[in-house]
């Protein structure tokens, strides 16, 4: 059966897994216990936590996620040409270009739209 | 891999080039023309999808597999091409007005039911299962955006939000059984997924059953198939009237058209279970959504309730199977989509300004006010219900004719009865047209509509009369069309 060939990959899962959980129990059971106000902190050593978990974020953060997006798909899908640029030759500048055209097309759109004015 | 795609790749692929293409072109003038009238945007969709329709002409009767065997055009993939283009363009011609008054002419519209389109297209048309996942992608996420197009409505804001984490949810299913199915068969290809379930030790991987059953819960999803319809009336009460008309009929008919190809190309070995599956699918689609269709005031709830029974009835078909009854759900999508849209063309006639009149109180003496628009919604409401000399019925009798052929009685029993449980909540809207005086709440004051709504009225209206009194000729398009499918070639 094919997925037999992903035995070991499982067995590297519950090793990890196994591996992870002994640590942190041993580090629980052994370990000296010294809480402070600090230390019961989500972020110990963070900046100061204060206010309402959940705030309302401005909506420009999720233009630039999403603009971000677009050039990391670009760079996902460059790294492969890139490193066959020579065997592909005229074919892949070609497929490639296709692809970076309907990809800048996106940008063109953000632009005018105005998603990379800040204010 | 050797590079090189020959003419053959893009030739079975022109039509959905085309509309991918012109989907960016349009969004590009809507960009750069800042101001200038969409009504042009919607002229190019239109001439656009015209310009599909005739590639797609001009492709009927090929067997053109391209790009290695993932994508095809055969008749198959061309009668669902053209179902689409018809469920596109009646779509831009009813959302024309709707847009314009509520000062939502934006190009992107026009560009999204292009990208959707496309995507159903490429659901049709996909012979493996990435492709068709693919398809299925671009269709769910620009429908998505166009559910939410009312920004300022809270309801539509809802219907895109449910419409997207449960479809997303869906997605994830339909992922999971895809992934399972190449790992019990070692392909996505529907060709090669059905050469390795000949081998007898494949056939008894449990990987195949765990993967069918969630490849059948998540199309079921993307359906609305009861027992996994409960999103269907919110999103398609939220979402703009327009694009609940196309919501209701291309995406349905896309899923149908790729579960087909799926279940018969690929997965014919397993037909036996999943028959069974399906018929208590089809069997409680019906009667739910019948039975909930009867309580609805809304006509929009009231057609979103209808369209999970009517999905229920192509259900039935599939449990059939054979040539006769996949010729039928070919059929009924292009009846179902004129008969559907064309509901929605009145309410959105009558609903011109900015007020939405989707109650059925608010259609009290209705056929004497607009007697014209009063007998086209009478005569749609006929055809929902399956009355002789309209397209819902030649529909539902190819379909039930060829149940019943095969055996499966009881079935065609249950799906009888829905329809008449259905005519109550169809003709309801009759009564209230014709026997209800009008009140000073209902329609009497319709600002003018626009010619767009009134081709969009006339010509569901001739199409709907048409394949009820002459059904002939598409239904041998679609019988010719499907025999390929039933013997796997």
């Amino acid at each position: 059966m094919l997925l037999e060939q992903y035995l070991p990959v499982l067995a590297l899962i519950f090793l990890a897994l196994g591996l992870g959980v002994a640590l942190t129990l041993v580090s629980i059971l052994l370990g000296p216990k010294k809480i402070t106000p600090a230390k019961k902190k989500p972020f110990e050593s963070g900046m100061p936590s204060d206010g309402a978990q959940y705030r309302r974020y401005s909506v420009r953060f999720y233009m630039v996620a999403l603009t971000f997006l677009i050039f990391d798909v670009e760079i996902v899908f460059f790294y492969p040409w890139a490193v066959k640029f020579r065997e592909l030759g005229f074919y892949g500048l070609g497929v490639m270009s296709v692809f970076f055209v309907i990809l800048t097309l996106g940008l063109v759109y953000d632009w005018k739209k105005g998603a990379l004015e800040w204010e | 891999m050797s590079p090189g795609f020959t003419q053959t790749d893009f030739l079975s692929i022109m039509p959905e080039m085309l509309i991918f293409g012109m989907g960016l072109v349009v969004l590009l003038f809507d960009l750069f023309g800042q101001g200038r009238s969409t009504r042009n945007l919607a002229y190019l969709t239109l001439l656009t999808l015209g310009a599909a329709g005739y590639l797609d002409v001009m492709l009927l009767g090929q067997f053109l597999p391209g790009f290695g065997g993932s994508v095809i055009a055969d008749d198959f993939s061309i009668a669902f091409e053209l179902v689409f283009l018809v469920v596109c363009a009646l779509t831009v011609l009813i959302s024309i007005r709707y847009l314009e008054d509520r000062g939502l002419n934006h190009g992107e519209y026009y560009a999204l039911l292009l990208f959707a389109t496309g995507g159903m297209m490429v659901m049709a048309s996909g012979r493996d299962l990435l492709m068709i996942f693919i398809g299925l992608e671009i269709l769910s996420i620009s429908s998505y955006i166009l559910c939410g197009f009312l920004q300022q409505d809270r309801r539509s804001n809802e219907s895109a939000l449910k419409y997207f984490l449960l479809g997303a949810f869906a997605t994830g299913f339909l992922l999971y059984g895809i992934m399972l199915i190449y790992g019990a068969t070692g392909s996505i290809a529907l060709q090669d997924i059905r050469a390795a379930l000949a081998d007898p030790a494949t056939f008894q991987n449990p990987y195949i059953w765990m993967g069918l059953g969630m490849l059948l819960v998540g199309w079921s999803f993307k359906i609305a198939l009861v027992p996994f319809h409960m999103w269907t009336p919110d999103v398609y009460e939220g979402a703009p009237t327009a694009v609940t008309a196309f919501l209701s009929t291309g995406p349905k008919a896309a899923c149908f058209a790729a579960l087909v190809r799926i279940l018969f190309e690929a997965l014919a070995a397993t037909r036996a279970e999943w028959q069974q599956v399906f018929w208590v699918l089809a069997a409680l689609t019906m009667t739910v959504g019948n039975v909930l269709a009867l309580h609805q005031d809304n006509i929009k709830r009231m057609l979103a309730y209808s369209s999970i029974s009517h999905a229920g009835y192509i259900l039935v078909a599939l449990v059939a199977g054979g040539e006769e009854a996949l010729a039928g759900v070919i059929f009924y999508a292009l009846a179902y989509t004129l008969m559907n849209t064309g509901a929605f063309a009145v309410l959105i006639l009558s609903s011109a300004g900015d007020r939405e009149r989707v109650n059925f109180s608010d259609y009290a003496g209705f056929g004497y006010l607009e007697p014209a628009l009063g007998a086209a919604m009478f005569v749609f409401m006929l055809s929902l219900a399956g009355i002789p000399l309209t397209a819902g019925f030649a529909g539902k009798f190819q379909i039930f004719k060829a149940v019943v052929g095969q055996g499966y009685i009881w079935l065609a029993v249950i799906g009888v009865l829905n329809s008449v449980v259905s005519i109550y909540y169809y003709l309801r809207i009759s009564v209230v047209m014709y026997m209800q005086p009008a009140t000073g709440d209902s329609i009497s004051t319709r600002p003018p509509g626009s010619v767009p709504l009134y081709v969009a009225i006339v010509g569901s209206l001739a199409g709907v009369l048409y394949l009820g009194i002459f059904p002939g000729g598409w239904l041998e398009m679609s019988l010719h069309s499907v025999s390929r499918i039933i013997t796997g070639g």
